[in-house]
């Protein structure tokens, strides 16, 4: 199974905070991924990518707009957003690019230039 | 050959709290089920998008904050037609030849969302702001939706 992004349920931070797992697209272009993320209310300042050991970890705290008045109809969510995804050693995560807009989040995730098909020694 | 192997969030968004929406979502639930295994995108046809909306008041407005992520402001209509407030618009893909989608939870297409509103506004003084995905009406009062005080005389 060659599996390059998927997704990570069982992430530690996950259980510590209480997040909200944002709405992604995964998409495939000729020279890797691109992971789309809805993060209505997150804008550059609130989001942390990190990656490691293969974990994609994105957070995207909410600054909402401030609102006078009583709230007398409520369907959104408060909580900021979490979610997790196990990348493939194949994606070269130095050249991870980010971007976000109107509340999406972009990510790019290149494949390394060469991916090296990997001996395994039989001792 | 699928590269890039998906799960549903456990935590899918529960955003609306009147029943024909729970009825919605239950059978999102239920169209939502054959992409597990891979079966393809058709529960959006059935599911559309209804973008998560709340409605605030004071003594001189009400307020509407919308969630709208990815949209072009110019693609937000927003109407005023007998106290209902009608927000509608269309999400458009940005993708180009050569892209294809691995797994797409996002909606993409065009969207509508009414709401009563709990008191009469002034339609020509609507104004509205987007920004990080989000749209907030502003809907000024009519001058006779005002809480008034009301002297009360005394011989």
């Amino acid at each position: 199974m060659n599996t390059l992004v998927r997704e990570n349920r069982d992430s530690e931070l996950r259980q510590s905070e209480h997040f909200v797992a944002p709405v992604a697209s995964i998409i495939e272009d000729g020279d890797g991924y691109m992971l789309q993320v809805e993060m209505p209310g997150v804008n550059k300042d609130g989001l942390e990518i990190s990656v490691e050991n293969n974990e994609l970890t994105i957070i995207g705290r909410r600054s909402l707009p401030a609102v006078e008045g009583t709230l007398i109809h409520r369907e959104s969510r408060r909580e900021n957003y979490s979610r997790a995804f196990e990348i493939d050693p194949s994606i070269d995560a130095d050249k991870i690019n980010a971007k976000i807009d109107q509340g999406v989040m972009t990510l790019t995730l290149p494949q390394a230039e060469q991916v090296k098909p990997r001996k395994i020694k039989v001792s | 050959m699928s590269l890039i192997r998906y799960q549903i969030s456990e935590l899918t968004a529960w955003r609306s709290f009147d029943r024909w929406s729970h009825l919605r979502d239950d059978l999102n639930t239920l169209f939502e089920l054959p992409s597990w295994s891979n079966f393809g995108r058709q529960g959006q046809l059935f599911s559309g998008w209804s973008p998560a909306l709340d409605l605030y008041q004071n003594n001189d407005n009400v307020i509407a904050v919308v969630e709208l992520p990815g949209m072009r402001k110019e693609d937000i209509e927003i109407s005023l037609h007998d106290g209902t407030l009608t927000i509608a618009g269309e999400r458009k893909t940005e993708s180009s030849n050569g892209e294809k989608a691995e797994r797409s939870e996002r909606y993409i297409g065009k969207f509508r969302r009414s709401i009563t509103l709990p008191a009469r506004v002034d339609a020509n003084k609507v104004s509205a702001t987007y920004r990080d995905g989000i749209l907030t009406v502003t809907l000024p009062k009519a001058e006779e939706a005002k809480p008034k005080q009301i002297q009360v005389n005394a011989d």
